[in-house]
């Protein structure tokens, strides 16, 4: 319809403009579709793959699907609270299965800390150290690898490089590597979960340290302050709510991956999880989830009203 | 600095009292942090244990499975016995194939007479080796072979055996070790150490032992160490000696392939234009599969996994986008204005996200099975809820002008979205999906490891083993290129979606 308009109505020059238009939008609209078909193709190519190597079909195990509910629903409803405060079953038959109040910690003769709850709070601990560990080595490092702070590329390129390994290097080995040396426990998830938030800490820094302001800097330089004056007194006070907007999105993400990493022999809640799950503890899994479920929630929750306390709405644009 | 006068510096000190002066309570916050900090961290140290974890680690063995990564170890063992002759044993699955013959390793063969079913009490026996003639290696063969048949008979036959009379092993760098008649002489670092062995179970020591020797007690086990170059183990009867050599072993063909040992052009010279090795099939064709079936490194199932890892990354990052993508529009507070629908989808969205991907990834491997199908189905749930909650907000910040804009010319409300929302957050909804593509190919790695497919799982298995480290190499290896590559690929599409920002 346009076209037909444009004809009737314009000049010589303003046909040309119009066929250059259609030219263009016909070319836009091929490009589209081509790598429209191409992400298709992609897709089903991997989802044939995934079912073919995987040890279930898909179309086989599908009424499966749900299946895990089972695995939820304990005796009665209560059999949770037990688990959760490790309280004593009536149906305790001396198996694993409802032999809640074993895991109870005391820490005085009558006071005790229920088991999920310690351990949740020890993966939530191991959490909070490691990215602390990752704040402060991602700080120093950021400043090393930023363009406007370190002129130096000899510097900035072997710190940009470290932190991109440290990002990319499965955390899953670096754990699998310290389990084998340290004994099971925490400290592997510790050195695990670090590792990797100084990589991503590090780089999310230093984007912030590049687009600081450079005018407090400039300032600092014409009244002959060096270079450590500079980054203290200039960079730190603008960057630090943005530093801890990350330090807190990371938080939240790495009380998921030290639970992850829990599950594989790092200690904590995920190993108790993935024990109750193999062996259909249904009460204690139902537990654990629930307390999960509370722990990253509320972490999240806090994180993101301190967050927006810190640095506004901006808090949110800024995921990427 | 030194320009200013005295009193020009308290003037204007006197003015910004505010910015100079901190107050009381943000000196004393300041304090109560750092003080938490480190009352934290000390709470920490107490609670992990980590002083003693520390201490009670195995140090020595991070050392050699760091070393394990780069390098691999040939394992030659002497077996001394009583009488000073010895056997060389490289173990089963040597990495220099079924029968090795290094050039390093010198041994001076002489075959002897021994009296078989008696074998095993003149090894138990500590004869002097002045009672079994020495015999040059073809005469021997001639009087046995006449011999033989004669005593078969009886119970103590005597059998021509292949013994080593003396070995010299050499690590490189000046360092050897040569046993020769039960004297062990090790030269390391310029220093020699001579040791007398038995054959049976003692081991002494002539003089001192230098540094990189250590004995337990007199008569116990020598163990020596030469730093890169390897270890040794001197004991009564053995000498067992591990050199080390940079690099990765057999990594194209393993021993068993009929092209192993073979430098590159002799490999290329049979592919292009050799005899058939196996009738039924070329020789490229062979050697290929040689390669994909290498026994040690299993190239195929590594490249398998690896594959899967990034089809649970691809598959479930696009899954979700594609099902987030309806639902941010109701979650959405200037979208939908009802707010009992936001509300419910948002905590939706909450619910996919707090359920972590570990629970969901547990739960999916019990529906499908280990495979990629749990891995896509975990990556799926949780990221539905992301892209759920970022899309929506995402939503929540557009500008409201373009949409009344397009609202005015009287559109219908689904072209509203479509030319008045669309625009603006396609960009941000396509970035997003591609960060978090990105992120979830080095997750994928994670929940592989428990069960839910891909290389993860791999990972894990040979990590406990503890004498695969150059496999967890070659497979941490591949990750950091898939990473970076993706991360390349993601960078790019994103800075290209997003405009010079």
């Amino acid at each position: 319809m346009a076209s037909l308009i444009g004809n009737n109505t314009l000049g010589e020059g303003g046909k040309l403009v119009e066929r250059h238009w259609q030219e263009l939008n016909s070319r836009r609209r091929l490009y589209t579709a081509l790598s429209l078909a191409l992400l298709f193709l992609a897709l089903t190519s991997s989802l044939w793959f995934a079912n073919e190597t995987n040890a279930g079909k898909f179309f086989d195990r599908l009424p499966y699907f749900f299946d895990f509910i089972e695995d939820l629903l304990p005796r009665d409803g209560m059999e949770v609270v037990r688990a959760l405060f490790d309280l004593p079953s009536p149906y305790d038959d001396g198996s694993f299965k409802y032999n809640y109040p074993e895991g109870r910690l005391y820490l005085t003769d009558s006071f005790y800390i229920p088991e999920y709850v310690h351990k949740m709070l020890e993966t939530v601990n191991i959490a909070i150290l490691s990215t602390l560990i990752g704040l402060a080595f991602g700080f120093l490092l950021s400043f090393l690898a930023a363009k406007n702070v370190m002129p130096n590329r000899w510097v900035r390129w072997p710190a940009r490089r470290f932190m991109e390994v440290l990002r990319a290097f499965p955390e899953v080995v670096i754990a699998g590597f310290f389990l084998a040396i340290l004994s099971l426990g925490a400290v592997p998830a510790i050195i695990a979960v670090s590792v990797h938030t100084i990589g991503a800490l590090g780089k999310m820094f230093f984007e912030v340290v590049e687009n600081a302001d450079m005018k407090p800097e400039e300032g600092l330089r014409a009244a002959g302050a060096n270079w450590v004056e500079r980054v203290w007194f200039g960079f730190v006070p603008q960057v630090m709510p943005n530093f801890m907007s990350y330090f807190l999105l990371r938080l939240e993400i790495n009380v998921r991956a030290s639970t992850i990493i829990g599950a594989v022999g790092g200690g904590g809640i995920g190993e108790l999880l993935r024990l109750s799950i193999g062996q259909g503890h249904e009460a204690k899994t139902l537990a654990i989830i629930l307390l999960l479920f509370t722990t990253i929630f509320a972490v999240d929750q806090f994180s993101a009203w301190l967050r927006r306390r810190l640095v506004g709405e901006q808090a949110f644009n800024a995921v990427v | 600095m030194n320009m200013l006068h005295p009193q020009e510096m308290e003037a204007i000190a006197a003015r910004h009292k505010n910015l100079l002066d901190k107050s009381n309570s943000k000196r004393r916050r300041l304090v109560l942090i750092w003080s938490g900090t480190c009352l934290y961290f000390a709470f920490c140290w107490w609670m992990f244990s980590i002083g003693d974890v520390l201490r009670n680690a195995n140090w020595s063995i991070a050392g050699t499975y760091l070393a394990d990564w780069v390098s691999y170890e040939v394992r030659p063992e002497l077996e001394i016995a009583p009488d000073g002759t010895m056997k060389i044993d490289y173990g089963r699955f040597s990495p220099l194939g079924n029968n090795p013959a290094p050039d390093w390793v010198e041994l001076k063969h002489e075959t002897v007479e021994r009296q078989v079913g008696a074998a095993t009490q003149a090894t138990a026996q500590s004869k002097p080796s002045s009672s079994i003639s020495f015999m040059a290696a073809p005469a021997t063969q001639n009087s046995v072979g006449a011999a033989t048949p004669t005593t078969a008979a009886q119970p103590s036959e005597t059998r021509p055996e292949d013994v080593i009379t003396t070995a010299s092993v050499s690590l490189g760098g000046g360092t050897s070790i040569a046993v020769a008649d039960r004297r062990v002489t090790v030269v390391h670092a310029g220093e020699v150490l001579a040791i007398t062995v038995d054959g049976k179970t003692q081991t002494r020591p002539e003089g001192t032992l230098p540094s990189w020797a250590t004995q337990k007690r007199l008569g116990e086990k020598i163990t020596l160490s030469f730093g890169t170059r390897g270890w040794a183990e001197v004991e009564g009867d053995e000498v067992s000696i591990r050199r080390r050599f940079f690099g990765w072993a057999n990594f194209i063909f393993d021993t068993n392939s009929p092209f192993f040992g073979k430098s590159a052009s002799e490999v290329f010279a049979l592919v292009t234009s050799g005899d058939r090795i196996d009738p039924s099939r070329s020789n490229l064709s062979l050697a290929w599969n040689n390669i994909l079936y290498n026994a040690e490194w299993q190239h195929l199932d590594v490249w398998t996994k690896l594959l899967q890892t990034i089809v649970m990354a691809f598959v479930g990052t696009l899954f979700a986008s594609l099902l987030a993508f309806p639902l941010c529009f109701l979650a959405a507070r200037n979208i939908t204005r009802h707010r009992v629908l936001n509300q419910v989808t948002k905590r939706f969205f909450d619910f996919l996200r707090s359920v972590d991907m570990l629970i969901w990834a547990l739960f999916f491997t019990r529906a499908f099975g280990p495979g990629p199908l749990a891995g896509i189905s975990a990556i799926f749930f949780t990221d539905t809820g992301t892209f759920g909650k970022l899309y929506s907000e995402a939503l929540e910040n557009i500008d409201e002008k373009q949409r009344e804009g397009v609202k005015s010319v009287g559109a219908s409300p689904l072209a509203v979205q479509r030319f008045g929302v669309l625009p603006q957050v396609l960009p941000v909804f396509a970035s997003q999906s591609l960060y978090f593509w990105e992120s979830n190919t080095r997750s994928a790695t994670i929940i592989g490891a428990v069960g839910a497919g891909g290389i993860g799982l791999k990972l894990w298995e040979a990590m406990r083993t503890n004498s695969d480290w150059e496999n967890v190499a070659y497979m941490v290896l591949l990750i950091l290129l898939v990473v970076f590559i993706f991360d390349g690929i993601s960078n790019a599409l994103r800075s290209r979606l997003m405009g010079a920002r």
